[in-house]
C-alpha cells in the first residue's frame, strides 16, 4: 500500500492503545496548549509555484508544511484578519456560526475526522474555536478586564499552523450541521477559511492543479479536447466489444435536445469509466438526444474548495456551453460536491438561464419542475423516472454477483436532500441489497474521508483514519450479508473508496449507480452478455450453460 | 479547574456585593432602581442590536442541510418539514428546533470498541437536560409575571397553579424549580465528566450556568427559608414597570442578591453565547427552503465576472479540435 500510512494492524494498535478523547481519556492539557505536528500522511503537498501563477493567486513559492519558515508574505496577520472581516460582512451564516455556538457538544463525536483519528482539534465545536478564538480576540475590552475569561487568543504562526492543518482535515460533508441545535454548518466556516488562506500563499496542490487544468482545459485532469474525445470512443469500443452495440455519442453538437455533463473522472479514471459506460448504454437505450461537450467536460468544481469566485468561474461554463450549443436543459452525472454546487449554487452564481428551457423528459414527458430554475437535472431522477415509467429493458439478474449496500454521498444527502432516487434505481437494477446500520446512512451519512480535494497520495494516513467510520460500517454489512459491491453516485467516491476498501475491507468492490444499470439494460441487437461492463464474470450467465432466459 | 473556579468566583463576588451594599452601606436605591433599569436597558437595546446585526448581513447562498427527501419526482415522497420545499415548513422546521430541540434529539453517542469497531448509540439525554432547563426557565420567567402587573395576567396564573401542583410546601413548592436546579446541575456534571465535553468548556460555559443556578438558588432561599415580604417586592417591580424613580420600601437583602443576578444575566446576554435565544431563529441551514433548483436565490453582492470562454477555448485548441473532427465556430 502506500508509503504515507502505516500497516493496518500499527494503525489499529494505535487506535486501541494510544490514550483518546474519543476513548474518554482526559486531555493533560487545554486544547490550545496542544502543539500543532506536521508528518509525511497528515498533510497535502502545497500548490506548485507555476500553479498559483496560472491561477493569478498569492504568494508562489517553494514551501512544504514541515518547513519551520512557510515564507509568508509580509503583513499577512492583517491580510487574514482583514478577509475574514470582509467575510463576516458578505456572509450571515460566518456571524452567526461564530457567535452562537454554546459547546454543547452535540457534534464532537459526529466528524469522521474525529472517531478516525482521536484528536479532539477534529470535533467540529473545537475546529471552529480554531477561529472563534481569535475572532473573540478581535473584541479585546472583554478580556483585558478579565484575563482568559472569554477563551480569546491572538493570530500567531501556531494558529495559523493549525488552522492550515485542521480546516484540510474538514471535508466539508455537514454532518456536524445535522445534529447542531443552531444548525452550526462546520462547512461554512472551513469554505471561508480555506479561501483567506489562499491570499497568504497556503493551499493544496491536489485541489488547484485541478483548478488551474479545468480553467485552462474544461476538466479537472487537464484533457484536451481530442483526447478527451478518444478517451470516450475507447469507451465505445469497449461497449461494442462486451455487448455487442455500438453507441454513438456526439461532441460539441449543436442543436442537440440536451447537453450532459459528468465528472472528468468518470471518463479517465477507473471504476469512473464503467459508470461511463453505463450512461452511454442507457441514452443510447432510449435514443436520448444529447450531446457531450469538451469545454465544459467536468461537472466537478474543485473550484469550491478554493474561493467562491473561483468555483463562480469554473461553474459559469456549464451555462455558457449550455447556451452556445442551443440545448433545452442540462443532465448531470453522478458527482457529491458538484450536486451541491448545482442544488444550491448554480444559479444563485451564474442564473438567471433564461436561454434554456424548463426541464422535461423527452422519453416519459415528466416535467422536473424541482429544477425549473437551474434547469438542470440529476442522472439519478432521471433514470427513476424512466423506470417507474417503464421505459428501460432491465435484467437485474445480470447483476447476481453482486451483493450491494449503497453509500450516500455527504452533498448529494445533506447538500440537496436525494435519498430515494438512487435506491429507487438500484433496487431495480440488481437483486441483492442491503442497508448499512441506520446511523451511517442516508442524512447521516458519512464521508469517504478524502472529499472537498483531500484525495491526494500522500494525505493516505488522515484519508484512511477519516474514512474509517465508513469503512467501518461496510464491514458491518459485509460480515452481516457478505456484501461485496459498494455503490455510489460520487466521482470522488470512485476515486477514493478503492482504497479505502483494500485498507480497511479488502473485497469489497466500488461501482457507481449507472455502472449496474449498464450491467442490467437489455439493448436491442445485442449479443449474449456473459461479463460485466468491468469484464468479470456474471453469475448464472457463464458461457456454456443454456440461456436461463 | 481555572476555567470552572474563575466563573464561580465570579458569581459568588457578583453574589455579595449587593448584599454588602444593601445590608451594610444602604444601597438600596443602587440595586432596586438604578441597576434594574440599566440592565434591562441594555438587555433590550443590546439583544436588538444583536438580531438586527444578523439580519443586515446578507444570506448570499442556499445553503439549507437537508436531512430528508428533497421534493422531487411525484411518486416520491418528500419529507416535508427536514426538506422543506416552502417557507411554511421552513418556519414548522425551525419550531421544531426551538420548541423541541429536533436536532438534539437525533444525538448519538459513538464509542469506539475493540476491532476496532464503532458502535452508535442512542443518547437522548442532552436532548432531555437541554429541554427540561429551557422550559423551566420558560416557565419561570413566565410565571414572575404576577410581580409585574397588577392584574395578574391569566397564563402567569395558569402556569402558578400547575407549576404548584404538588401542595407539599408553604408556600407551595414549584415543580419549576426543582426542574430548572437539576437540569442545571446535570449540564454542569456533563461538562466535568465527559473527557470531551471538559475538554471544549470555557469559562463562558460555566458562567452563565452558574449565574442562573444562583438566581434559581436564591429565589427558592427568599420564598421557603429567608422569606421576604412578597408583597414589597411587587410594590417596587410594579413601581419599575411604571418607569418610577421612587426609593423602594423594606425589603430583604435577599431578594436585592436575586434581583442583582438577574440584572447581571440581563448584562451579559447580548454580549455572549447566550443570545442563541435569538440566533436559532436565523440559522440559514434551517431556516432556509431547499427549493434552490426551483427558484432562483438572489446574491446581494455578486459581481460582474470574467471566465474562460469558449472562444478563448478554441482559439487555444482549434487546430487539435479540427483533427478530432470536432465541430468548430471559426475554420
Amino acid at each position: 500500500m502506500s508509503k504515507y500510512v502505516a500497516k493496518q494492524a500499527d494503525l489499529i494498535r494505535e487506535m486501541e492503545e494510544k490514550p483518546s478523547t474519543l476513548k474518554g481519556d482526559y486531555a493533560p492539557r487545554e486544547w490550545w496548549e496542544m502543539p500543532v505536528e506536521f508528518h509525511e500522511g497528515n498533510f497535502c503537498f502545497p500548490a506548485k509555484p507555476e500553479v498559483i501563477e496560472d491561477l493569478g493567486f498569492a504568494n508562489p513559492r517553494k514551501w512544504i508544511a514541515t518547513d519551520d519558515d512557510w515564507k509568508l508574505p509580509d503583513g499577512w496577520e492583517k491580510t487574514l484578519m482583514d478577509a475574514m472581516r470582509e467575510r463576516l460582512k458578505k456572509y450571515r451564516s460566518l456571524k452567526l456560526y461564530l457567535d452562537t455556538c454554546v459547546r454543547c457538544g452535540a457534534c464532537a463525536d459526529k466528524c469522521h475526522f474525529f472517531l478516525g483519528t482521536g484528536d479532539p482539534k477534529n470535533m467540529p465545536v473545537l475546529r471552529a474555536e480554531l477561529v472563534r478564538s481569535v475572532y473573540r480576540g478581535d473584541f479585546p475590552m472583554v478580556d483585558k478586564i478579565l484575563k482568559g475569561f472569554a477563551g480569546s487568543r491572538k493570530l500567531t504562526r501556531e494558529v495559523l499552523k493549525e488552522w492550515y492543518m485542521y480546516f484540510y482535515q474538514c471535508t466539508e460533508c455537514r454532518r456536524c450541521s445535522v445534529f447542531c441545535p443552531m444548525g452550526i454548518d462546520t462547512a461554512e466556516i472551513t469554505i471561508m477559511v480555506r479561501e483567506i488562506l489562499q491570499l497568504v500563499g497556503l493551499n493544496n496542490n491536489w485541489i488547484l492543479a485541478p483548478v488551474a487544468n479545468c480553467n485552462r482545459t474544461g476538466n479537472h485532469l487537464g484533457i484536451e479536447p481530442h483526447t478527451f474525445v478518444q478517451n470516450i470512443e475507447s469507451l465505445v469500443d469497449d461497449i461494442e466489444e462486451l455487448t455487442g452495440v455500438s453507441v454513438n455519442p456526439t461532441f460539441n453538437r449543436k442543436g442537440a435536445e440536451i447537453l450532459f455533463i459528468t465528472p472528468s473522472g468518470d471518463v479517465f479514471g477507473d471504476p469512473g469509466v464503467y459508470t461511463m459506460m453505463g450512461y452511454l448504454l442507457l441514452f443510447e437505450h432510449i435514443g436520448l438526444d444529447y450531446t457531450i461537450s469538451t469545454y465544459a467536460s467536468e461537472g466537478g468544481n474543485f473550484g469550491f474548495f478554493t474561493s467562491n469566485d473561483m468555483m463562480r468561474k469554473i461553474n459559469a461554463k456549464m451555462y455558457h456551453e449550455a447556451e452556445r450549443l442551443g440545448v433545452k436543459w442540462i443532465l448531470g452525472g453522478e458527482c457529491g460536491h458538484m450536486w451541491r454546487v448545482v442544488h444550491q449554487y448554480m444559479s444563485t452564481m451564474n442564473g438567471p438561464a433564461n436561454f434554456l428551457e424548463e426541464p422535461v423528459s423527452p422519453i416519459t414527458r415528466t416535467k422536473f419542475t424541482n429544477a425549473k430554475a437551474t434547469k438542470m437535472v440529476h442522472i439519478a431522477e432521471f433514470t427513476a423516472d424512466l423506470i417507474r415509467n417503464n421505459k428501460l429493458k432491465l435484467d437485474p439478474k445480470r447483476n447476481n454477483h453482486l451483493r450491494t449496500t449503497f453509500h450516500d454521498s455527504c452533498n448529494v444527502a445533506r447538500g440537496m436532500g436525494m435519498f430515494e432516487e438512487p435506491r429507487y434505481v438500484l433496487g431495480s437494477v440488481c437483486n441483492s441489497f442491503h442497508e448499512m446500520p441506520e446511523n451511517t446512512i442516508r442524512e447521516q451519512t458519512f464521508c469517504c474521508g478524502s472529499g472537498s480535494g483531500l484525495n491526494a497520495e500522500e494525505y493516505m494516513e488522515i484519508r484512511m483514519k477519516g474514512g474509517f467510520p465508513r469503512a467501518n460500517a461496510v464491514r458491518h454489512v459485509r460480515e452481516k450479508h457478505d456484501v461485496n459491491a459498494l455503490v455510489t453516485i460520487c466521482a470522488i467516491d470512485r476515486a477514493s473508496l478503492p482504497p479505502l476498501m483494500r485498507y480497511w475491507n479488502p473485497g469489497v468492490a466500488v461501482y457507481g449507480l449507472h455502472e449496474l444499470v449498464g450491467n442490467a439494460l437489455v439493448m436491442d441487437g445485442e449479443k449474449k452478455r456473459t461479463e460485466d461492463l468491468r469484464e468479470d464474470p456474471m453469475t448464472g450467465f457463464e458461457e456454456k450453460e443454456d440461456d436461463v432466459d | 479547574m481555572k476555567k470552572i473556579l474563575m466563573p464561580l468566583g465570579m458569581v459568588t463576588v457578583l453574589a455579595l456585593v449587593p448584599f454588602v451594599g444593601v445590608q451594610y452601606a444602604g444601597l438600596d436605591y443602587l440595586f432596586g432602581v438604578l441597576i434594574p433599569y440599566l440592565a434591562a436597558a441594555v438587555f433590550l437595546f443590546g439583544f436588538v442590536f444583536r438580531m438586527a446585526d444578523w439580519l443586515r448581513r446578507p444570506v448570499p447562498y442556499n445553503i439549507t442541510t437537508t436531512c430528508g427527501q428533497e421534493k422531487s419526482l411525484d411518486w416520491i415522497r418528500p419529507n416535508k418539514i427536514e426538506s422543506p420545499s416552502n417557507p411554511f415548513f421552513a418556519a414548522v422546521r425551525v419550531l421544531s428546533e426551538v420548541l423541541l430541540f429536533r436536532s438534539l434529539f437525533r444525538n448519538t453517542r459513538a464509542e469506539l470498541r475493540k476491532g476496532p469497531d464503532l458502535v452508535y448509540g442512542s443518547n437522548k439525554w442532552l436532548w432531555l437536560g437541554g429541554l427540561v432547563f429551557h422550559w423551566s426557565l420558560l416557565v419561570i420567567v413566565l410565571r414572575h409575571a404576577r410581580f409585574f402587573f397588577v392584574m395578574v395576567p391569566g397564563l402567569a396564573e395558569a402556569l402558578d397553579q400547575y407549576d404548584s401542583f404538588f401542595d407539599i410546601t408553604l408556600p407551595s413548592f414549584y415543580v419549576t424549580d426543582a426542574l430548572a436546579l437539576s437540569a442545571a446541575t446535570f449540564l454542569f456534571v456533563r461538562r466535568v465528566a465527559d473527557a470531551k465535553m471538559r475538554l471544549i468548556s470555557l469559562p463562558t460555559d460555566y458562567f452563565p450556568l452558574f449565574l442562573i443556578g444562583g438566581i434559581v438558588v436564591v429565589g427558592v432561599l427568599m420564598r421557603y427559608i429567608a422569606k421576604v415580604d412578597v408583597m414589597a417586592v411587587k410594590d417596587q417591580m410594579l413601581r419599575l414597570m411604571s418607569f418610577s424613580f421612587d426609593p423602594p420600601g423594606e425589603i430583604g437583602a435577599l431578594f436585592y442578591v436575586h434581583l442583582f443576578l438577574v440584572c447581571m444575566l440581563l448584562l451579559y446576554f447580548p454580549f455572549s453565547k447566550l443570545v442563541h435565544m435569538g440566533a436559532i431563529f436565523l440559522s440559514p441551514t434551517r431556516a432556509m427552503v431547499n427549493n434552490s433548483r426551483e427558484k432562483m436565490h438572489v446574491n446581494p453582492w455578486r459581481q460582474p465576472m470574467k471566465f474562460r470562454t469558449y472562444r478563448e477555448y478554441e482559439d487555444e485548441f482549434r487546430e487539435k479540435m479540427k483533427k478530432a473532427k470536432l465541430p468548430v465556430e471559426k475554420e
